[in-house]
């Protein structure tokens, strides 16, 4: 268990978002391999025995995803990729977007060639300009190649790929929010069911993944399932991403082994605390996922299990490190202001909730919080999450309860200062 | 033609036809596939306007097929749509976690104290507008920095923004 290159393999050499570099490292053999040897039930299969799971925090079996679509069923179906990578601390996708476009790529044509779909979507989040630049000239080599358009390597098989630019809103992250954006129309999520399989975009049978679950397709189909389930745990398959960022020595993003023990990749390959300082906490997965204190991650593995027997989720494999100097009612505040933004609008208990979560934050955060105030905020957190349509309202309040709970002391000590210990301004979007 | 026949005082100019009709290919053609354009056709409003005037969502209503209130609720649902003219230049610092741990709340401030602005605001010539933004999505190098909605800066120090400040007032941007 470590380091191990498969997406990232010569992802640091110049040219190798090209597609004559990404052929000239074995790029689209899979692809060949696919297409020319194997039946859609047998992609199938081996993406069934690979044990991947979704790459964009839910973690949901990929090949169950894939069973779900009518390969024969009659009219358009879609494939999307979901590249609106907003988790705060996760910068994966867009490494892969402007240094790898073509596993993206090739990941969705094998998808798509599996599941009998007729055109894929990239959406880009609004932001990602450079990488959606990079995408579209990447689509165009692919045309060019002949990989992409009609009658794919003399198959019949016909697949166009498309790039979409969103504007700005955490919530499309969201695979049916992201359709409805798609569409036209605000970033709403829909309920669910119907599921995308049914009910997607157009409301056509529809599958959505991650960028990163799209890249990790092609070495399943080169090497087997079972070759990229036995790199990880016998429950959490493959390699995985992680970007790593706040107070470490050494940030990035880094493909490990499903499994790694954290202690070996944040003291030998990230290289610990920047600066000798000492580690207060960590974000396991983007910051919507629970903190863990230091002494909570001994003896913790970087896997789905493992880290959720910890009380925390893999998420997005985005590692925000904290040092022992960190003010956490500063950490408290900065979350809830993100979500307080981020919220749609569309559920009462949500929306509401955001806007009460962030003012007894902001009260606390300037020194005119009650002890109190740490009890609200539990008992409101127990009656969003529950009652709305997608996952957001689970979103903040599982960090936010969370931080309360971890570090009650330190927040309480801050409460006791009085207004002596108001920590500045607040700023607000445009 | 749809310029002769529309009611808004707001025309898509040539080039930004042309984009627009390279955004049409992707889509079905047919009612919804039309109303897929309506986010790309705020876009380009915005890129040629400055910003999301009613004129904007009057056009890309009749555009896309669908109504001006349609168009207006998609603008106000999106953070990166300016509902107001903004300067010439804008500047969005990442303030999220990683980056307020790698010190970019202090780079925007002191940033705001040279403009003589308070984040959100434009300087009085008009040069740029200072805004915080949330997680731009490049952590590893915090902290982050987005110039007028296309090009990233990483691993931003204050001499970087001087920098870029002077590439505004030369005009090389």
């Amino acid at each position: 268990m470590a380091e191990k290159k498969i997406i990232l393999a010569n992802i640091e050499e110049e040219n190798s978002h090209t597609i004559d570099h990404y052929i000239k490292h074995g790029g689209y053999g899979a692809l060949e391999k696919a297409f020319k040897s194997m039946t859609p039930a047998q992609i199938l299969e081996e993406i069934k025995a690979s044990n991947l799971r979704g790459r964009g925090g839910a973690g949901f079996p990929a090949g169950i995803k894939w069973s779900f679509i009518k390969r024969d069923a009659e009219g358009p179906k879609y494939l999307i990729c979901n590249a609106d990578e907003g988790e705060p601390g996760t910068f994966k996708d867009r490494r892969i977007m402007m240094s790898k476009p073509h596993i993206v790529l090739e990941g969705m044509i094998i998808a798509a060639y599996c599941m009998g779909l007729d055109a894929g979507y990239i959406y880009i989040r609004g932001e990602f300009y450079d990488p959606y630049l990079s995408m579209d000239r990447a689509i165009e080599e692919a045309y060019k190649k002949g990989f992409l358009g009609k009658n794919i390597l003399g198959t019949g098989f016909n697949f166009d790929v498309y790039t979409y630019l969103g504007a700005g809103a955490y919530i499309c992250g969201d695979e049916t929010a992201l359709m409805n954006s798609l569409e036209g129309k605000r970033g709403y999520p829909r309920l669910k069911p119907p599921f995308p399989a049914q009910y997607g975009l157009y409301g056509r049978p529809t599958t959505v993944h991650n960028v990163e679950t799209f890249s990790a397709v092609p070495a399943i189909i080169e090497n087997g399932g079972k070759w990229y389930a036995d790199l990880g745990t016998p429950k959490s398959g493959g390699t995985k991403l992680f970007g790593i960022s706040g107070h470490v020595t050494n940030p990035g993003v880094y493909e490990l082994t499903l499994g790694t023990s954290w202690k070996e990749f944040f003291e030998d390959i990230a290289g610990g605390v920047k600066g000798g300082k000492k580690l207060k906490a960590i974000i396991p997965g983007g910051s919507s996922t629970p903190i863990l204190r230091a002494d909570e991650l001994e003896g913790m593995n970087l896997d789905y299990e493992s880290i959720q027997a910890k009380g925390s989720m893999m998420g997005t494999g985005a590692v925000i490190v904290f040092d022992e100097t960190t003010n956490m009612v500063k950490v408290l505040y900065r979350i809830m202001k993100f979500y307080a933004h981020e919220s749609c609008g569309q559920c009462t208990p949500c929306r509401e909730g955001c806007d009460w979560f962030y003012d007894i934050v902001k009260r606390i955060y300037h020194g005119e919080g009650k002890v109190e105030d740490l009890d609200r905020l539990e008992d409101l957190g127990k009656y969003i999450g529950p009652n709305t349509i997608c996952a957001f309202g689970d979103a903040f309040v599982m960090p936010t309860t969370a931080l309360v709970k971890k570090f009650r002391g330190e927040i309480i000590d801050h409460i006791k200062k009085g207004k002596s210990a108001d920590l500045g301004k607040d700023y607000h979007h445009a | 033609m749809v310029n002769s026949m529309s009611n808004s005082s707001f025309f898509f100019s040539d080039s930004s036809m042309a984009e627009f009709h390279r955004w049409e290919k992707k889509f079905p053609e047919n009612a919804e596939g039309k109303r897929s354009l309506v986010i790309p056709a705020l876009w380009i409003g915005q890129r040629q306007n400055g910003f999301i005037s009613k004129e904007v969502v009057q056009y890309v209503a009749e555009l896309t097929g669908t109504e001006p209130l349609h168009v207006w609720g998609v603008a106000t649902f999106y953070t990166m749509f300016l509902k107001e003219k903004s300067g010439k230049n804008i500047i969005h610092f990442c303030t999220n976690i990683t980056c307020t741990l790698m010190g970019s709340e202090e780079l925007m401030l002191s940033t705001c104290k040279k403009l003589g602005v308070s984040p959100g605001e434009t300087t009085s010539d008009g040069l740029v507008t200072v805004l915080e933004a949330e997680c731009l999505g490049a952590c590893g190098e915090s902290p982050t920095v987005q110039v007028n909605h296309t090009q990233y800066m990483v691993k931003v120090t204050e001499n970087d923004i001087e920098n870029l400040i002077q590439t505004f007032k030369t005009g090389n941007r």
